[in-house]
């Protein structure tokens, strides 16, 4: 029992990678090649299956679903990348000060993280895309905001437990500066908690970009993303079951692969 | 000889908050009119039970406490320390070579002079040139201490406090770092606060040695006129429990 609980992990890994690794180069191909043009209109082609020509079959518009799949895929990809981006970057500087001072800075600051943790992610970015108006580069910007206090909350508790080690003491005894300390003492030895969740976090931006897009103010028509293609596909689910099921595919292949990942590097 | 510290009724106080909702702090005492002074390239002993307040008067003296009353001399630069547990006192996300430069890394000292100086420290602390590459995580208990003695002489420093640097090791690897303590002293003419509560280690090492309970330096002195003849019932009783009769 025991044995194999200490296997897992390491399968986890390496089929994550696979799937993580199949994932990305078909993310890589659709920025440069996709076999149709992916806004591209024909009617005759309207709701078809798969067939040979269109293997994912086409939309209600006649537009390759494996086309569109493609880009939506990228859209997707780099929307989570930027959230994640925003949200590490805001949580590392935000969870190093608060955990590595303390204080005052810290209670202010935390209160507000807590503020900002109590809306679900969703809600905060709708409130912010209704200000600020819909499109992709505002959702990178509400959902790395909504990300940021789940990060600075791991980041402050590892700062917490490092920065009474005997070899912080002895750096600053050696003239190191606090921002030294932080950024170059500290930091390294957190890597393996962020970039496990870093992981789950990218997990979370893929699903919440699917589920803001499918509400419609994520990436706006004619471009297509994972979300926005589920949201098309949901009123022709019966007659034209392909269309829902491909972008539903690879958003569970793609939070899957990284869950695998993250599980494996915890392991 | 002149002196290379001289502390003068030194006090320090903690304040401790009680609970979150109180603002009502108690102060404890932790060291109270603590004076003596010590000679440059001595080896001076500190013992004492745990909790007597023979760590705050390190951080007193290396400046990580703040707020003491009394005067604090010390006419060396760089104060540096030796801690206790060889496990902590390491980065474990650096390699040997990273934690040894970083001394001189801070103050902007060329790569060339930095590489050259680890050298000569690795061969100067008993430890392989290779070990630069490795992580801490991967050296044994004396090891990773050797490694710790190297990095606080690395910082130019004429004075150090060994935090008890063996009571974490084997008795085998103490002797080793004892004598390489011995060594390191005699060749650099380091002066050395030695912190211990063993005072068979003391008697090794130490030219004299200050005995302190409760925050009060109860007895100080040479180290055979004081394993001679204690005066104090309290010392008395540390030189029997540790096995040291006349």
């Amino acid at each position: 029992m025991k044995k194999r609980r200490n296997k897992n992990p390491q399968k986890n890994l390496i089929l994550g990678i696979i799937i993580t690794a199949i994932m990305l180069t078909l993310t890589f191909v659709g920025f440069f090649y996709t076999p149709y043009d992916p806004t591209e209109i024909a009617v005759e082609n309207k709701l078809t299956g798969c067939s040979l020509e269109h293997i994912m079959g086409c939309d209600n518009f006649g537009r390759d679903i494996f086309s569109r799949v493609l880009q939506g895929l990228g859209n997707t990809f780099v929307i989570a990348v930027l959230t994640v981006s925003i949200g590490v970057i805001g949580g590392i500087l935000i969870g190093a000060f608060t955990g590595y001072f303390g204080g005052w800075l810290d209670e202010i600051l935390m209160r507000a993280n807590d503020v900002l943790f109590a809306f679900p992610s969703i809600l905060l970015a709708l409130v912010f895309v209704s200000i600020f108006g819909t499109g992709k580069y505002n959702v990178v910007l509400a959902l790395g905001i909504a990300f940021i206090p789940s990060f600075a909350r791991i980041v402050r508790s590892e700062f917490i437990k490092y920065k009474e080690m005997d070899y912080v003491r002895s750096a600053r005894l050696a003239g190191a500066g606090h921002l030294r300390i932080m950024f170059v003492h500290i930091l390294p030895n957190t890597t393996t908690v962020l970039l496990s969740s870093i992981m789950i976090g990218f997990n979370n931006a893929v699903l919440a970009e699917a589920g803001m897009s499918y509400l419609g103010i994520g990436v706006q028509p004619p471009d297509a993303s994972l979300g926005s293609m589920l949201s098309d596909a949901q009123s022709y689910l019966f007659s034209a079951p392909n269309f829902a099921f491909f972008p539903g595919l690879m958003i569970i292949l793609l939070v899957l692969g990284f869950s695998l990942i993250a599980d494996g590097i915890k392991g | 000889m002149a002196a290379i510290l001289e502390v003068k009724d030194l006090n320090v106080y903690y304040t401790e908050k009680k609970s979150i909702l109180k603002s009502a702090q108690t102060l404890k005492h932790a060291l109270k009119d603590v004076s003596f002074t010590m000679e440059e390239g001595e080896i001076l002993g500190l013992v004492g039970e745990s909790g007597c307040g023979k760590t705050s008067l390190a951080k007193a003296i290396l400046g990580m406490q703040k707020r003491y009353d009394g005067e604090i001399i010390l006419n060396s630069p760089n104060p540096q320390m030796v801690f206790q547990d060889p496990y902590s006192s390491l980065n474990p996300a650096k390699r040997i070579g990273w934690i040894l430069e970083e001394p001189m890394r801070i103050k902007k000292i060329p790569i060339e002079e930095r590489r050259q100086r680890v050298d000569e420290m690795l061969d100067k602390v008993g430890l392989d040139r290779s070990c630069k590459e490795h992580y801490p995580n991967e050296l044994s208990g004396g090891q990773r201490q050797r490694v710790a003695i190297a990095q606080a002489l690395l910082s130019d420093t004429r004075f150090l406090i060994a935090d008890e640097p063996v009571s974490a090791l084997d008795v085998t690897i103490q002797a080793q770092i004892i004598r390489l303590l011995l060594k390191l002293q005699k060749e650099m003419g380091l002066s050395i606060l030695f912190i211990s509560h063993d005072l068979r280690v003391v008697y090794q090492m130490c030219n004299r040695v200050l005995i302190m309970k409760n925050g009060v330096i109860i007895e100080q002195g040479e180290i055979e006129d004081i394993y001679q003849n204690p005066q104090n019932d309290y010392t008395k009783l540390l030189l029997e429990a540790a096995g040291i009769d006349e």
